[in-house]
């Protein structure tokens, strides 16, 4: 119970720091957003005082009010789920747009990051346990992987297999004129086939990082003397290999997870713009272009919370698992 | 120095690999030509006037190529110096303190570590419209150091309860000696090993951002190489040459990166070097299923204790 409600506290607390950060920046940076917003608008015509008034309003900087006010006010409508509206999808709110492309989010980036971390520990349990095996010299290659910038690999593949050889599609997240969005069997499929690249380009340009930390922590556990003594028991080795050795070498592997999810939405967003694809990162750097600051705002809120969420969910979980560090808290 | 990795080829072969780039990047912009002088030839392949082709409007892509060099690795640098200071201000000193100041900085950068960095930076770098390669340094330090101040943290705290430590407090040693001359010399791997990792996910994050369009404006990187290719569509009008280069530079300089990082962790983790089950076996007198021979295990085994 204590490690929980520690648990807890502290993603309280880093909630309470992403709020705040993102009430500040926006007021502590040189640049106006009212400002930008009027000055983009006099290029096209006048400028009346009502008008900065009203953009003023819109955009929720009441300069008169003192910055504790405005800051209350803020978390008023952070619970009220009030978000502001959108610049430049206007008049839709900032949470409407946000429910429109989280979903897409969270299917493509949550899915391909499950399937990338399954796939990595697997090949690292095995790669550790036969040290020099043909997978375990994958993993140099692998490694390079990673070094390679994601949004290169990304669009070199997507030039092979999108406009050389013409087997997946070149953007979006579905089919818009033969299907319809819902929970019919065509738009489903239509889905999948337009996922299926970006996501394995994520999966690919991730595992090489899960695998090396499986597998170097495999390699660390099979030198415990439990495991050899596991051996002298006769025990199988596949049962040493699964049940001994990879169970505790797995959660480091598992701890990194939480912290990676955070880098995992940072991925989203540039997979997101390579691809098209309409999820909550390439809807960003929308609002990014447009100088839309509500809505950059909300999604910056939305991205961490989820972030923060799937930690502490991550954290609870290893609890579990970990016995130990629920006796050392 | 007792812990100067051993010359292995995949040292050898990373070292090379930065060398050559780090030379480039040097020598480079000295020896081609303009980079933003512009051509009425356009778009063209690798000839003999240009080397790596021409850009779109005509620009000599080698020489972009080089001063792109020079740009990403200055990133690289004073990102990884930023990052190094930062965690290790952080990591060690809070560790090595302790009580009120440890949990404080410890909260704190766990707390900067579950914040999403990179929409942090774009939601930064797009309220500044004139931005300097300083600041975009600057903020991706900001948002990369937590990390390692963790992992420096938990190696420092280990490391201040080894007898030594406490000798060197009872012999009445100042506390920022046992600092700087007892702790900080044993966290040297682990800080070069770190620093390594924050310059490759410096270049990275640079040439991520500057793909978006939110890098240093007016700069010559690898990042804002690929991004005005991109945005002429390079590679859909087959002008690979402007393309490849650049990104290709990145993974190569990251893979030869982890390379010697790949060294620097096996003084780390000596379990990691030559430790391994096929060895353990071949103690054992009766194992004449233990296959190829492994050399220089039993020197490794001695060096573990270290």
């Amino acid at each position: 119970m204590r490690f929980v409600l520690q648990k807890l506290g502290f993603y309280a607390v880093a909630l309470w720091a992403a709020v705040t950060l993102d009430f500040l920046i926006p007021r502590l940076m040189p640049g106006n957003p009212v400002d930008q917003l009027v000055s983009k608008l006099a290029q096209k015509g006048q400028v009346t005082p009502e008008t900065r008034r009203a953009i003023e309003l819109l955009l929720g900087a009441d300069l008169d009010q003192p910055l504790w006010q405005q800051y209350l006010g803020f978390w008023g409508q952070i619970a009220r789920g009030d978000l502001g509206r959108s610049v430049a999808y206007f008049p839709a709110s900032v949470s409407d747009m946000i429910g429109q492309t989280l979903p897409w989010t969270l299917g493509l980036i949550g899915l391909s990051t499950i399937i990338s971390f399954l796939l990595g520990v697997g090949l690292g349990t095995f790669a550790g346990w036969k040290r020099g095996s043909w997978v375990d010299n994958l993993i140099p290659s692998l490694t390079m992987l990673q070094s390679v910038p994601y949004f290169w690999l990304a669009l070199i593949l997507l030039y092979v297999f999108g406009l050389i050889l013409g087997v997946s599609p070149l953007n979006g997240g579905y089919d818009p004129w033969n299907t319809f969005p819902g929970w019919n069997w065509a738009f489903i499929q239509s889905v999948i086939y337009y996922g299926t690249l970006p996501a394995i380009t994520i999966v690919v340009s991730s595992v090489g990082g899960w695998m090396l930390g499986m597998r170097n922590m495999m390699v660390s556990t099979l030198s415990e003397d439990y495991i050899l003594t596991a051996e002298a028991k006769g025990i199988h080795p596949r049962r040493i290999m699964r049940a001994y050795a990879a169970r505790n070498a797995v959660l480091p592997s598992v701890a990194g997870f939480a912290i990676s999810l955070g880098f995992v939405v940072a991925g989203s967003i540039v997979a997101e713009v390579v691809f098209s694809y309409p999820g909550i990162g390439n809807m960003l750097l929308q609002a990014v272009n447009s100088n839309d600051y509500a809505l950059m705002q909300g999604i910056f809120l939305v991205i961490t919370l989820s972030v923060l969420g799937a930690n502490l969910l991550v954290d609870l979980l290893y609890g579990v698992i970990d016995p130990r560090t629920r006796a050392r808290s | 120095m007792r812990n100067l990795p051993p010359l292995t080829p995949k040292l050898l072969v990373g070292l090379t690999i930065v060398g050559a780039f780090v030379l480039w990047g040097i020598v480079g912009p000295f020896v081609v030509a303009d980079p933003s002088g512009i051509d009425n030839i356009g778009l063209s392949a690798p000839s003999a006037d240009h080397l790596l082709g021409t850009t779109q409007t005509g620009q000599d892509v080698l020489a972009q190529f080089a001063h792109a060099t020079r740009g990403s690795l200055i990133i690289g640098l004073v990102v990884g110096v930023l990052t190094l200071l930062l965690s290790a201000f952080f990591g060690v000193v809070g560790a090595y303190v302790g009580g009120w100041v440890d949990e404080g900085f410890s909260l704190f950068s766990n707390v900067m570590l579950v914040i999403p960095g990179l929409p942090l930076v774009i939601i930064i770098s797009s309220y500044v419209t004139d931005k300097s390669v300083w600041l975009v340094a600057g903020v991706l330090a900001i948002t990369s150091w937590a990390g390692s101040a963790r992992v420096l943290r938990g190696f420092t705290l280990s490391v201040r309860s080894r007898d030594y430590v406490l000798a060197a407090r009872v012999a009445g040693e100042r506390p920022w000696r046992v600092l700087l001359v007892e702790i900080l010399p044993n966290l040297v791997p682990l800080l070069a090993s770190q620093a390594v990792f924050g310059i490759i996910f410096a270049i990275l994050g640079e040439a991520g951002l500057s793909f978006l369009g939110l890098g240093a404006t007016g700069s010559f990187t690898w990042g804002t190489m690929l991004y005005y290719a991109q945005n002429s569509l390079a590679l859909m009008r087959g002008a690979w040459w402007w393309f490849i280069p650049p990104g290709l530079s990145i993974a190569l300089f990251g893979a030869a990166l982890a390379l010697i990082n790949f060294s620097i962790d096996e003084i780390i983790n000596p379990r990691l070097r030559d430790h391994t089950r096929a060895v353990t076996k071949r103690w054992q007198v009766t194992g004449p299923s233990s296959g190829t021979a492994v050399e220089g295990a039993a020197p490794a085994e001695k060096e573990a204790t270290a």
